[in-house]
């Protein structure tokens, strides 16, 4: 039995005015499907490319087990911009992002469905995928045996298993007290999850930094790269912020939140677009430049790989489409304000942080271009699909605004100056 | 030297007392009593069609712009063009010095190793940015201005403090002694007066 909270405890009421079909998602509407429609996806692509591959030979699985960590490592990273977004929110007290707070919620709600696509890949993809995880690789190769300690099967699935913990508890826990705020209204939970958030966030720092060591960066185990975190960071967010857009923007669309969401955050949203459209650039050419100068072999190996064959013209098309182009298209306030111009902006970007990740992991398989397959899009329709079913399920289950966190008026009134 | 000195007292008296419009009053200036009351009669004197005329507040009121109908500001394309110079300068820079100036080969790399030219480009990018946006809004607001005739309303040094103002300039079309102070009463001035042309 709860108690209900004295009198005296500062609680919000429910803004006045405003339309439920703004606040919920209204019982007969096309989205409520959004979780059907995905676990159709879901198991027709990550079915598809099961029976595709264990039916195929030895190269075949090679190309599942990549082609499913491409896409698996899409929408996670998509998730992890989402709990990013979440406790930077709560970290800076912020008024104005409130409410899309609740979008961001929904989307890293899926943290733990999403560990479900990486236990395949701990069970039957480890071999075709870490040439370090084979058992006589680290025999004739001194550097790899220096690494032992740290890169084995044994304690690669503890490391896996402990980021999908951490990352899982922080989503559930995060997203539980804010809808009991929907519910109590209470104060003191906009309190305690500011107070959580920063020791949060270091953890999300670490974890997320040695999750992109782990799954990308020993991918080639002899090469290393201290930045390389940050880059797959700095892409993930970026991503995140694209699909933050394009859900505001849809959302719209199709007749929800139509009384909250505002072109004024919109063009929030698309100022972080920007910024993480520039902070990747920052990061993947600080990456690039500090290798090429110093021109050490054991680093250089990485960028030698990818400026030769077809897999040159992906690095090409990589700087100038992840960067040239959307920083000089998103510069002027007009685009961040114009649901088309926006949403068009968000679509090629996360194509664009599709292929970035593409080219982090496609290379340990055709070392020496680009071989487009039948399994990279099955497994990245299913991984959506994924996707789909949880943020359609996570809609369906709270209001789409935190209907009573205390700075709900402050950010339904937000305008840039 | 007498004319370095002319053109300095120029410059000097241009900042100490800017072009002035002609005539016996510089403009009219209404106070308000809220920044509401500001914004409404804002509305009013933009669709009365006057164009040389300001709003005067102590804190930022959101959405003045609009209802004054200000234009976007030239301050986002002046910061382009500088910051867009600053990366060509930098770029320019070091690849005119490595390949033709002073050409070195440095750890076997060419002669216009560009990766090695973005840290300084960038940062030159954001210099000029910078400056672009400090000193262009300097400009744009006509910056500095160490005297103004709206100084010699006592009432206006409330400007800074608690008071909310509509000063409309003599140089404007529109303006009539008589009309426009009847006009900034019937939008709800607490008190207007005529400030003089302070030439004297």
């Amino acid at each position: 039995m709860i108690e209900p909270r004295p009198h005296s405890a500062p609680s919000h009421p429910r803004p006045a005015g405003l339309r439920a079909a703004s606040l919920w998602l209204p019982p007969d509407h096309s989205w409520r499907r959004l979780p059907m429609l995905g676990l159709v996806l879901a198991v027709v692509g990550l079915g598809g490319s099961l029976a595709l591959g264990f039916a195929g030979d030895a190269a075949a699985q090679r190309q599942l087990w990549h082609s499913w960590l491409v896409g698996s490592l899409f929408v996670l990273s998509i998730a992890l911009g989402a709990l990013f977004f979440v406790l930077v929110h709560h970290s800076t007290q912020a008024g104005w992002s409130v409410v899309v707070r609740r979008t961001a919620e929904n989307t890293m709600a899926m943290l733990p469905f999403l560990a479900l696509l990486f236990l395949p890949l701990l069970l039957f993809g480890m071999g075709d995928l870490f040439h370090w995880s084979h058992a006589g690789a680290m025999e004739h190769d001194e550097v790899l045996a220096g690494k032992k300690p740290y890169l084995n099967v044994t304690f690669f699935v503890i490391r896996t298993l402990a980021y999908f913990a951490i990352w899982s508890a922080l989503a559930l826990w995060f997203g539980r007290q804010s809808r009991l705020q929907d519910t109590t209204g209470d104060h003191e939970l906009t309190r305690r999850m500011r107070r959580a958030s920063p020791p949060a966030l270091l953890l999300f720092a670490l974890t997320l930094t040695f999750f992109a060591f782990d799954w990308l960066m020993s991918l080639d185990p002899h090469w290393y790269s201290t930045i390389f975190g940050l880059y797959f960071f700095a892409g993930s967010a970026m991503a995140f912020f694209a699909f933050l857009a394009l859900a505001g923007i849809a959302a719209r669309r199709a007749g929800l939140l139509v009384e909250v969401l505002s072109a004024e955050h919109q063009h929030d949203i698309g100022k972080l677009l920007l910024t993480f459209v520039v902070f990747w650039a920052y990061m993947a050419f600080s990456q690039y430049m500090l290798i090429w100068y110093a021109n050490l072999p054991e680093e250089t190996g990485f960028f030698a790989q990818r400026l030769a064959g077809s897999w040159r013209t992906t690095s090409v098309a990589l700087a100038i489409g992840h960067f040239v182009v959307p920083f000089f298209f998103l510069l002027p306030r007009a685009v961040k304000r114009s649901a088309k111009a926006l949403a068009a902006a968000a679509v090629w970007l996360l194509a664009m942080h599709l292929l970035d990740l593409y080219w982090l992991v496609m290379p340990n398989l055709h070392a020496t271009g680009v071989v487009p397959s039948l399994f990279d899009s099955a497994a990245l329709i299913g991984c959506c699909g994924v996707f789909l079913a949880a943020f359609g399920g996570a809609l369906r289950r709270q209001a789409l605004v935190p209907l009573r966190d205390p700075r709900l008026p402050e950010s339904l009134t937000f305008e840039n100056v | 030297m007498a004319a370095l000195r002319g053109a300095l007292g120029g410059a000097l008296k241009g900042i100490l007392r800017p072009s002035l419009p002609p005539g016996e009053h510089f403009g009219a200036l209404a106070e308000f009593a809220t920044p509401a009351e500001l914004y409404h009669a804002c509305e009013g004197v933009r669709d009365a069609g006057y164009t040389r005329w300001d709003a005067h507040a102590p804190f930022p009121v959101h959405g003045l712009e609009r209802a004054m109908g200000l234009r976007a500001s030239r301050l986002p394309w002046i910061v382009l063009v500088m910051a867009l110079g600053g990366a060509a300068t930098g770029m320019g820079l070091q690849g005119w010095v490595s390949t033709i100036a002073y050409p070195l080969v440095i750890s076997g790399k060419p002669f216009f190793s560009w990766p090695a030219f973005i840290p300084v480009t960038f940062e030159l990018a954001v210099l000029g940015g910078a400056l672009g946006a400090v000193f262009g809004m300097f400009g744009i607001n006509q910056l500095p201005t160490l005297h103004h005739p709206l100084f010699a309303s006592k009432r206006f040094e409330r400007a800074s403090d608690d008071g909310f103002f509509i000063s409309i300039e003599s140089w404007d079309p529109q303006f009539d002694p008589g009309q426009t102070v009847d006009l900034l009463r019937h939008l709800g001035a607490k008190e207007v007066e005529l400030v003089a042309s302070s030439s004297s």
